[in-house]
């Protein structure tokens, strides 16, 4: 028997992204050795094993010669069992079991059982993305995971059980049925989340909860244990947009490679709430073969710090670059990822150590200011309002007070408000004077604003600006708190349904800004 | 300058303040008194220091110039007032061992006057509560306002507050440090030490430029029991400094009393003892002025109200009440939006302003 040569491509998951790998099989007379080569982890040279077992257990022949297994690029770092099913294929086709022609256009990924069973793998969307945009026609993978690669429009997704189909498939005897992308309005779809109706009185709260919607702002929270401030953070993601079939697929990548996701396109913004004791790179993402952090996984939804000032100084200032750009970049090795990291920044904190505040504490004045340092430390350049929080009145909790107004009514207003600044940004992007200077490339709300695009898009008259000079002299307002809060009145304004900004918005957006507001005196 | 002080008492000061280091060999353990040391006579002094200091000292006694003394004195803007001048206040010989001179920065009129017009001294724990600041402050202010002088050390917590509320109504304050008068001791007090040097006096026994020792905060305290005829503790623990301050004022026979704190708070289970042997309450400048001058005699000027219309009159009650956004907005009647930015605009004008990140106050310079 002549020696043979097959090419299978599959894919690598790196961060989020997939990258194509070749697996070639070259299979030759000789004793029977079975080798992998191509810079494969522990889990990838296990892969002979299951894929011996899996070959013989599905009555297919895994021949008695020399078989070797390349993995292309050599110097990319391949881990994990989704090879699996790309070595099995490439054996069957060099040892003239399938035929060659039928893998033209055909990508495969999958792990296999010893009985023969693909199993499911992590990323699938993100594989499949990869797999559409190196060219391919077709995808193989495992049934359980075919929906969500089906998300991916382009490819045809066939949704394989085991290697006995497979075969049948390639050689023309078998189809799968089209996997059917879930609709976004099946039933299952509509999660219940909490509702602000739950929340009652803290209107100061609830009023900056809107804003910080309407316009992505960083809200920092501070009230005592029991003031409600976790409760309503959790009501943020049911107050924002829905996300739009863009930013969906990116929430359901992100938390299909984290092996978080439901097999399904995300419906509604994730909400994370790592605790405090988190180290830097679980939040922003790393390790030796890196993985997304707190910080990705709320892609496109809310990162939720509780108890601020407990967080190390490390993990908060690791976040302060990917809150600025939208994304981290993690180099480990010869490879740099990047992960997606635009999240809404909500924190929560105690006003002092001991929790009540106010004129019952009881903490003195180091433990105080300590405590006070810790929380207007690095992270206090990206909030942008602060509003504070009481214990609520037990008068407001007694039953027959009329409920507060629902998440439904606030979202309406948050979605109108969205949509003038949606339309102000795609007019201003068409502009041959387009900020360049914009942070995060495209900006999509007003708190992306850069600070050249702050002062075109919400420009003042100087009605409007007076409050902001007064304050500037007065020495309340520093020079950089100076943009925040005009970003803040757009994006007050856009909720009151205003094209100019009027002076009681920038007014409004002082009174709840934080910067200049803390400076530790002593 | 040169009439304000005897040649004697100045080689005295400065002799002080070279032996400043040996002193504190001797006496620098935690709780440690300057004793009789300090009323040692200069060639006594210069042997209890024993050693080398021995030697030093009886050296820089024969070599000491009067002249570049005064020189640096000048150079420094520091007055020095010795104890056979008018300056210095008779309040002090009541210790048996005043210091042979003080050198001062700022008004030294302040000095003579506590004998004429009585000064009051206002101390506590440096780690004080909220409650203790303001408190001081408002003291202070209030005493201010009654044209009463305000003596304190300039210390972190309570000192500070005591200092900035007679400030805020501009009022007389002094100023007593442990280290030279012209070094700033705590460091984050630059400001404050500069705002009392303007305004007020900061007065020390050591020479300019000489660091606080830990002897000389006791040392210190003792001044400030002195100068003053009353001396109210504000917050103070069951171990703090602060009550060697009572212990002196208890000890020349001025009023020592104190401002009661929670029964359970450890800040001021040393000034809740105080008042549970018998020490006057205070619970504000009217209590402190009716101690000092007898009931009724001296009242307080109010201080005038500031041009507000009526919405801002019951933003500004509300903040003074202490309430939360939420509840000042209610008790304003205006929605959370329209409160907000009304006491942005009062923040502006310099009516209420931000405690940090928390919550709105009376503006005020506390803490």
């Amino acid at each position: 028997m002549p020696p043979v040569l097959a090419s299978v491509p599959t894919f690598a998951l790196e961060g989020v992204d997939a990258r194509e790998v070749t697996v070639e099989v070259d299979v030759r007379q000789g004793l029977p050795v079975f080798t992998v080569v191509g810079l494969p982890d522990t889990a990838v040279r296990e892969a002979r094993e299951r894929v011996r077992a899996a070959l013989l257990n599905s009555e297919l022949e895994f021949p008695l010669q020399r078989l070797t297994v390349n993995l292309a690029p050599a110097w990319v770092r391949k881990a994990g069992a989704s090879f699996d099913l790309a070595i099995a294929v490439g054996v069957l086709a060099a040892s003239g079991q399938i035929p060659a022609a039928a893998l033209r256009g055909c990508a495969v990924s999958g792990e296999l059982s010893l009985g023969g069973a693909l199993r499911p793998i992590r990323g699938a969307l993100s594989i499949a993305i990869g797999c559409r945009d190196a060219g391919f026609e077709r995808l193989v993978v495992a049934s359980e995971i075919a929906p969500e690669a089906a998300l991916v429009e382009g490819i045809e997704v066939c949704a394989v059980p085991n290697l006995s189909r497979l075969v049948y498939l390639l050689h023309g005897r078998w189809r799968p049925d089209p996997p059917l992308p879930p609709s976004r309005d099946e039933p299952f779809a509509a999660r219940e989340l909490p509702d602000l109706a739950d929340v009652r009185g803290q209107a100061d709260a609830r009023r900056a909860l809107e804003i910080v919607a309407a316009g992505g702002h960083g809200l920092l929270m501070v009230g005592p244990p029991g003031a409600g401030k976790t409760m309503l953070a959790r009501r943020l993601p049911g107050i924002l947009p829905p996300p739009t079939r863009d930013e969906a697929l990116e929430i359901t990548r992100v938390q299909s490679v984290a092996g978080i996701g439901a097999g399904r396109p995300a419906t509604e913004r994730p909400f994370r709430a790592p605790h405090h004791t988190i180290s830097a790179p679980g939040l922003v993402g790393g390790g030796s073969r890196p993985r997304p952090g707190e910080m990705t996984l709320a892609h496109r939804g809310v990162l939720f710090l509780d108890e601020l000032p407990e967080f190390s100084r490390q993990a908060l200032e690791a976040l302060r670059q990917p809150l600025e750009s939208g994304a981290v970049e993690i180099t480990r090795g010869q490879v740099s990822l990047s992960f997606p990291t635009r999240v809404l920044l909500v924190a929560a904190a105690n006003p002092c150590p001991c929790g009540v505040g106010g004129e019952r504490c009881e903490c003195g004045t180091i433990a105080r200011e300590r405590y006070r340092a810790r929380l207007t430390g690095p992270l206090i350049d990206r909030v942008d309002l602060v509003c504070q929080l009481a214990p609520v009145a037990a008068a407001s909790l007694a039953p027959g007070v009329a409920a507060s107004e629902g998440s439904a009514t606030v979202r309406a207003r948050v979605i109108t408000a969205r949509e003038r600044q949606a339309v102000r940004l795609a007019e201003a992007a068409r502009s041959p004077s387009a900020a360049r200077d914009t942070p995060a490339a495209v900006p999509s709300c007003n708190a992306e604003l850069g600070s050249r695009a702050t002062r075109e898009l919400a420009a003042l008259d100087r009605r409007a600006s007076r409050p902001l000079g007064e304050a500037l002299d007065a020495g309340v307002l520093t020079g950089r708190g100076h943009d925040r809060v005009l970003r803040v009145a757009r994006t007050i304004a856009d909720l009151a349904g205003a094209d100019r900004i009027a002076r009681e918005h920038v007014d409004e957006a002082l009174g709840y800004r934080a910067t200049g507001a803390g400076r530790v005196t002593a | 300058m040169s009439a304000s002080c005897c040649d004697a008492c100045l080689r005295r000061g400065y002799l002080v303040g070279l032996l400043a280091g040996r002193i504190a060999g001797l006496l620098d353990r935690p709780g440690c008194r300057p004793g009789g040391l300090l009323a040692l006579e200069d060639a006594e002094l210069a042997m209890a220091v024993g050693g080398e200091g021995t030697d030093e000292a009886i050296n820089f006694l024969g070599r000491f110039e009067p002249r570049r003394a005064r020189a640096d004195l000048r150079h420094a803007e520091v007055a020095a007032i010795c104890r056979h001048h008018d300056g210095y206040p008779a309040l002090l010989r009541d210790l048996g061992d005043p210091p042979a001179t003080l050198f001062c920065c700022g008004r030294v009129e302040l000095l003579a006057a506590v004998d004429e017009e009585p000064a009051v001294t206002i101390v506590g724990t440096r780690d004080a509560s909220p409650y203790g600041l303001d408190v001081a402050h408002d003291l202070a202010r209030g005493l201010a306002a009654a044209g009463v002088t305000t003596v304190s050390g300039m210390a972190l917590g309570i000192d500070a507050a005591a200092h900035r509320g007679a400030l805020g109504a501009r009022g007389a304050t002094v100023a007593v440090l442990a280290g030279g008068p012209d070094v700033a001791y705590p460091r984050r007090h630059r400001d404050l030490h500069r705002q009392i040097r303007e305004s007020g006096l900061v007065v020390s026994e050591l020479p300019p430029g000489q660091r606080p020792y830990r002897w000389s905060f006791p040392a210190r305290n003792r001044l400030m029991a002195a100068l003053a005829r009353m001396t109210i503790v504000v917050e103070a623990g069951e171990s703090s400094g602060t009550l060697i301050t009572a212990e002196v004022a208890q000890d020349l026979g001025r009023i020592l009393a104190a401002v009661p704190g929670r029964v359970t708070a450890r800040v001021a289970a040393g000034s809740n003892r105080l008042l549970r042997e018998g020490a006057p309450v205070i619970r504000g400048a009217s209590d402190a002025l009716d101690e000092l001058f007898g009931v009724g005699a001296h009242v307080p000027v109010p201080l005038s109200p500031a041009d507000v219309d009526p919405l801002q009159r019951r933003l500004l009650d509300a903040v003074e009440a202490g309430l939360d956004v939420d509840a000042i907005c209610e008790f304003a009647g205006v929605p959370v939006n329209e409160g907000r930015a009304a006491l942005a605009r009062l923040e502006t004008r310099g009516l209420v302003r931000r405690d940090g990140l928390f919550g709105w106050e009376p503006a005020r310079t506390r803490r």
